[in-house]
């Protein structure tokens, strides 16, 4: 219980200092931490992103950083085809989908390396360029 | 709202939504980019519109996976509700601290993590 607390605050952190989503960090710490499967693991990392990013959307609103017919739409369209993903994830076999999602983390790397590279050698800072 | 802004929209929320819903994540790595690029959104208001999408599609997707029983009710609110308050301090300390370091670590960090998932896979 504790660890599991922990990863939340850890995730959180991370999630709020660097703008990455907290499902990136959910599900690897619910795989490699807690012993979930893969397949659990990202099914109840989509719970946990819930209470995150509504506090993260009041939070936003309150700096006026938020089109709220935009994001709206953008769920209501997205909804449907979220079920489908959730479908066709459950049939596929589990080790597979667990080496898709390392490919996700790699890609997710390398954007915020190149991200801070390019903060590092006095460009502009990219901030937040990605959400939960 | 214009025709052609409705059409990216769309498109973008169908994009997001899959996925969402087959890697376990809110979809902000793709709506953010995307809002930016296609709508011209500036950064901070894409993550926010993107928040208020993710509230959407994790809701439903996590519906969607708790009909196979795959949810673990307990273990997401015990990471989730405590992460709220991680996300406050996050948001509060990237305000405070060059970032850029701790993004290179995290980075060569979440590399690691990916390996350590493909040797577990294999």
């Amino acid at each position: 219980m504790i660890t599991a607390i922990l990863i939340g605050v850890v995730a959180g952190l991370l999630s709020g200092l660097l703008g990455v989503g907290g499902g990136a960090l959910f599900v690897p710490a619910l795989v490699l931490v807690l012993g979930l499967s893969q397949i659990e693991a990202q099914a109840t990392s989509l719970l946990a992103i819930v209470p995150v990013a509504l506090v993260g959307a009041w939070r936003q609103h309150r700096y006026g950083n938020m089109r709220l017919r935009e994001g709206v739409l953008i769920g209501v369209v997205a909804a449907p085809s979220a079920a489908l993903g959730v479908v066709v994830v459950n049939a596929l076999p589990e080790h597979l989908v667990q080496i898709a999602f390392a490919c996700l983390l790699m890609w997710i790397a390398w954007s915020l390396a190149r991200g801070a590279l390019r903060e590092l050698r006095g460009g502009r800072a990219p901030t937040e360029s990605l959400s939960p | 709202m214009p025709r052609r802004r409705l059409l990216e929209l769309t498109a973008i929320g169908l994009a997001a939504g899959l996925f969402s819903g087959l890697f376990g994540v809110g979809g902000g790595v793709v709506i953010v980019p995307l809002l930016v690029l296609w709508l011209a959104f500036g950064d901070r208001e894409a993550t926010g519109t993107s928040l208020v999408a993710i509230v959407i599609i994790a809701l439903v997707a996590a519906i969607a996976q708790a009909g196979y029983g795959n949810v673990r009710v307990g273990d997401a609110l015990l990471v989730g509700l405590p992460a709220t308050g991680g996300v406050i301090g996050g948001t509060w300390l990237q305000q405070r601290i060059p970032a850029a370091g701790v993004r290179l670590l995290f980075a060569l960090f979440l590399a690691v993590t990916a390996v350590l998932l493909v040797v577990r896979a294999l």
